[in-house]
């Protein structure tokens, strides 16, 4: 295969885009998907400050790289999970990352700093892991953005992610979740503004840019979301893709610019009914918001190490 | 050629050559799902692999939905 822009051997093939890329014109495609998607759904406006929270995988080390390419520039913020030697694995990919290029990197510990962590917390309170380690992640997020004083929270979430999203929020018709469903959301009340830069670019293309790149991240999947529902789902997505290229780009984007405005309207007063939470201030439909009772609770439990499932091949 | 194969982590030897698209319609895996790299070269599905290469074979799902 040649290169669709200069006609080199290519490196790599991009199916949706009927196009191959050399190294050099695959790194070009990239980054001018994030300056597109931050352009068309404005995004970040200059001289905001930008926090990135990333996790040492390939997509929110790919972007906060990317976000510097384009000259964008962002602090980074890192949250301990507790699940044993992933999460140590992951922390170094993050600091080594930071450090070689000089960048500030924020961390807080879920255990050091809020008494728990996910495998402890999913026990506790009998949730799966991945909806413990979200909230988590959800909350603190945004409050690290709030106390230090950043316009703007960038999340790696790519185009895959968000297409195994929505088939999951369709397939269950959770409106109030499709309301809230969009590149950007905007700051309000005690909430950071949301964006999410990789929307136009398949999670594919983040590991082939980390490879071309040389960014070392983690590579191996999360012992805790071991055959989860949103891996499911991804792969019921790849099958469609394999025999009709393009079809989750076209799910996702025409979700954006046909169907969310429909929900929409639900999520904006479900987020003016909001109160605060009476410990912690955080915006919260009850008297204390989800984040405090899942640390209340798991806090509280004894310390229990990381599930680590043996999987097949994919 | 030797094959990595990741998650769980296993090397298999397969007789070559054969293409990219080929060795991933033998192992059964999606190629949406995975990058392919010889040596430490990112390849394309048309590529021709023969029994003195090293490949790995890259998942690139990841599970977290936060």
């Amino acid at each position: 295969m040649k290169c669709r822009r200069c006609k080199a051997p290519a490196v790599i093939d991009v199916r949706r885009h009927n196009a191959a890329f050399c190294a050099d014109c695959f790194l070009h495609h990239t980054r001018e998907q994030v300056r597109r998607a931050i352009h068309e759904f404005t995004m970040i406006a200059p001289g905001e400050r930008v926090l990135v929270a990333v996790s040492g995988g390939k997509d929110s080390l790919a972007l906060w790289d990317l976000l510097h390419e384009i000259e964008i520039p962002a602090d980074g913020l890192y949250l301990g999970l507790g699940i044993g030697e992933y999460s140590d694995d992951s922390g170094r990919y993050v600091r080594d990352f930071a450090t070689a290029r000089g960048l500030t990197l924020h961390e807080v510990d879920l255990r050091a700093d809020y008494g728990y962590d996910v495998p402890t917390a999913a026990a506790a309170t009998k949730r799966a892991p991945c909806g413990a380690c979200g909230l988590s992640k959800r909350h603190l997020f945004n409050q690290v953005a709030l106390d230090q004083h950043y316009d703007v929270v960038a999340t790696g979430h790519n185009l895959d992610d968000e297409a195994a999203v929505l088939l999951g929020n369709v397939l269950h018709w959770e409106t109030g979740y499709l309301g809230r469903q969009f590149p950007v959301l905007p700051a309000g009340d005690g909430f950071a503004r949301k964006v999410k830069p990789l929307v136009k670019l398949g999670e594919r293309e983040m590991a082939a840019y980390c490879v071309l790149r040389g960014i070392d991240y983690q590579i191996e999947e999360c012992p805790m979301a071991a055959g989860n529902r949103h891996i499911g789902l991804k792969e019921t997505l790849n099958q469609l893709e394999e025999r009709s290229p393009g079809s989750k780009a076209a799910f996702l984007s025409g979700f954006w610019s046909r169907g969310h405005d429909a929900f929409a309207a639900g999520a904006d007063e479900e987020r003016a009914a909001l109160n605060d939470c009476i410990e912690c201030g955080a915006p919260t439909t009850a008297e204390r918001c989800a984040f405090c009772a899942l640390r209340a609770r798991a806090s509280a439990a004894e310390p229990v190490a990381a599930r680590v499932e043996i999987r097949s091949a994919r | 050629m030797n094959v990595v194969l990741r998650n769980p982590r296993r090397e298999l030897q397969i007789p070559g050559p054969m293409t990219v698209a080929a060795l991933l319609a033998r192992l059964e895996l999606v190629p949406e799902s995975v990058l392919v790299i010889r040596g430490d070269t990112l390849v394309t599905h048309d590529a021709r692999l023969t029994d003195d290469d090293d490949v790995e074979i890259r998942p690139v799902i990841s599970g977290g939905a936060a």
